[in-house]
């Protein structure tokens, strides 16, 4: 029993109501915001200190034990992932500062920033099935109202279309949670995991895995991601950002938690159709991002690309690719939210997203110029960066596993994007510089910062990744032996 | 009595997997309600239709019936009715700024 679990979900929770009352000290919420995931990350580094030190952490709420009551559950691999939330949210969080506008700050954007921050933290730290469609509903709706917020053509639009897809998945994740609990009789995960593993995954166990792949491959980009280029490029820039960084990562956690904890049972047919769907995603994102022009459009599809390469460190399902799933999951959430906002500010400067009118803006923006450049060359993988210690045990864990294939594909699909980023960084800023700073629709004061903070992030974890290394470690044993995770869930209690 | 739930789930899916392929923005919403008062039901047949007394240890019933399905679905409705509201602003603003209500002519284009 650990207190401190809750607050990463509660914290957040209460500040957004709080902002409600307070709408229109603006100063105040800013302020506030900031503070409050400042110290969700502190109090994330004391539990993951306490989970190197005595194992998983868990909290029983209302002291009824696992299974009958409702848990939250923190190993190494989900505090990892709060914790960079964290850092991604505070960015994105400074970044809206300049960019967001009064109107919307004065429509609740803060409020709903954090009731997103809440679900995301939410669903990372649950063990219970039920519990993670809760939270998954509440960061879908945050999410619902900040695409639609400002209430352009084009933003309602895509919204609807968000909105309807995601309704539709939420009701295949019910279907679901009731094939899971008429055939277990129970939504405790842990405790799911201990009775199919007493019962062996038949048939039926692995059709409801592949339900489940379904819903979070919906929310993951995972193949099906064709609702996700158009409806994450019409928010503002802090928002897609915030989206690309943490939403479709909330189902890939899903997706891995699941098929590390639960369906193990069956990898010759869960884990090779996850491989497939990967290598699809991979290469239908990969022609998704070297054709367009729009850099909107090519930032989005690098997100699709992301979901496919994580996955296919799963599907390997050896130590070195969920090694390297974490590392590149950290990575991506860190790298995406840095990409966007840079070409935020691209789009910010000189008022359009089509490539093909911008050239030139190093000169007047050095600094702007070569953080894209180190952005890039992470993206792709290339060694000093974060990128690259991901991408070399991925594609050890997918040839270690005999998937060739798939380690081809991903290899394949980093030169995709070391195409389609390179054509941005070309295209944007060498060149003959057509537009004089006066010309420019924006100015960069203020929103440097949170890109310097997430550039120098990438770059640290490119160089020392001995600093996380040993948390890593801890994360990839849990995951791979599920008993460690039921005996922290049980506590030594008998297992109804 | 599970037999004939399980044939009203069907015929009430099949309904709202109707309305979802039509094009008009309100029947789609209308096939997603029904869609979701579908899965309400199936999840509260899971439990099982078992008749019985309360599931309290005091009443000392050897009989009762599954509380947490209805615990689920009970959570499910008020989610499913906070989206439902919020689609229907949604779809009431799209129609006022669009000028219709037709999915095939909001597929946007390349100058906007």
């Amino acid at each position: 029993m650990n207190n401190l679990l809750i607050w990463p979900v509660i914290l957040p929770l209460i500040t957004a109501l709080i902002f409600v009352l307070l709408r229109n000290h603006i100063r105040v919420q800013r302020l506030l915001s900031v503070i409050v995931l400042a110290v969700v990350a502190g109090i994330t580094i004391i539990i993951m200190n306490q989970i190197s030190n005595d194992g998983i952490q868990t909290l029983q709420l209302g002291g009824w034990q696992a299974p009958f009551g409702i848990g939250l559950v923190a190993d190494m691999f989900s505090i990892l992932l709060v914790l960079t939330t964290s850092i991604v949210a505070f960015c994105c969080v400074m970044f809206s500062f300049k960019t967001i506008g009064k109107e919307r700050e004065n429509h609740y954007y803060y409020s709903l920033f954090l009731l997103l921050i809440t679900g995301v933290n939410g669903s990372f730290l649950t063990g219970d099935l039920f519990n993670l469609y809760v939270f998954f509903e509440v960061l879908l709706l945050a999410s619902y109202v900040l695409i639609s917020l400002g209430g352009k053509k084009k933003q309602l639009r895509e919204t609807m279309k968000y909105v309807i897809i995601n309704i539709l998945s939420s009701a295949f994740f019910l279907i679901g949670i009731a094939y899971m609990y008429s055939s277990t009789g129970t939504l405790n995960l842990a405790h799911i995991s201990v009775r199919i593993a007493e019962a062996g995954q038949d048939g039926f166990m692995t059709t409801v895995a592949i339900l489940f792949l379904l819903v979070f491959g919906i929310k993951a980009g995972l193949f099906l991601f064709y609702w996700l280029p158009g409806s994450y490029s019409v928010p503002p820039t802090p928002v897609s950002a915030l989206f690309a960084a943490l939403l479709t990562k909330v189902g890939i956690y899903a997706i891995i938690r699941m098929f590390t904890l639960i369906f193990y049972h069956e990898p010759q047919i869960t884990h090779l159709m996850i491989g497939i769907l990967a290598a699809l995603t991979m290469l239908l994102g990969g022609i998704g991002a070297v054709g367009y022009w729009d850099i909107n459009k090519i930032l989005t599809y690098n997100v699709i690309i992301g979901a496919g390469f994580i996955l296919a460190g799963l599907a390997a399902f050896t130590d070195a690719g969920t090694l390297g799933s974490i590392y590149y999951l950290i990575h991506d959430m860190i790298v995406k939210a840095l990409i966007f906002l840079i070409g935020g500010v691209i789009v910010y400067l000189t008022g359009t997203t089509n490539l093909k009118e911008m050239s030139g803006l190093i000169r007047n923006h050095p600094a702007l110029g070569w953080m894209f450049f180190i952005a890039a060359l992470s993206l792709i993988g290339i060694p000093p960066l974060s990128g690259f210690i991901g991408k070399i045990f991925i594609t050890r864990g997918a040839f270690e596993a005999e998937f060739y294939w798939l380690g081809a594909i991903g290899l394949l699909s980093s030169l995709m994007i070391l195409y389609s980023v390179m054509k941005i960084f070309m295209n944007a800023f060498w060149g003959e510089t057509i537009i004089s700073e006066e010309d420019e629709k924006g100015t960069t004061r203020g929103v440097m910062l949170p890109i310097a903070v997430l550039t120098a992030l990438t770059v640290l974890l490119g160089i020392g990744p001995e600093m996380i290394n040993s948390y890593i470690e801890i994360a990839v044993e849990a995951l791979m032996d599920p008993s460690i995770y039921i005996d922290a869930v049980f506590a030594g209690n008998d297992i109804p | 009595m599970e037999g004939l739930m399980a044939i009203v789930i069907g015929i009430l899916f099949t309904i709202g997997t109707y309305l979802i392929l039509t094009n008009q923005m309100l029947r789609i919403i209308l096939g997603l309600s029904l869609i979701s008062h579908a899965i309400n039901l199936m999840i509260i047949i899971m439990g099982g239709l078992k008749s019985g007394g309360p599931p309290l240890l005091s009443e000392r019933n050897h009989d009762f019936t599954d509380a947490i399905p209805q615990a689920l679905i009970l959570t499910a409705i008020v989610i499913n009715f906070a989206v439902t509201a919020f689609l229907l602003v949604l779809s009431y603003r799209t129609y006022k700024k669009h000028g219709t209500d037709d999915f095939n002519n909001l597929r946007g284009n390349e100058h906007e």
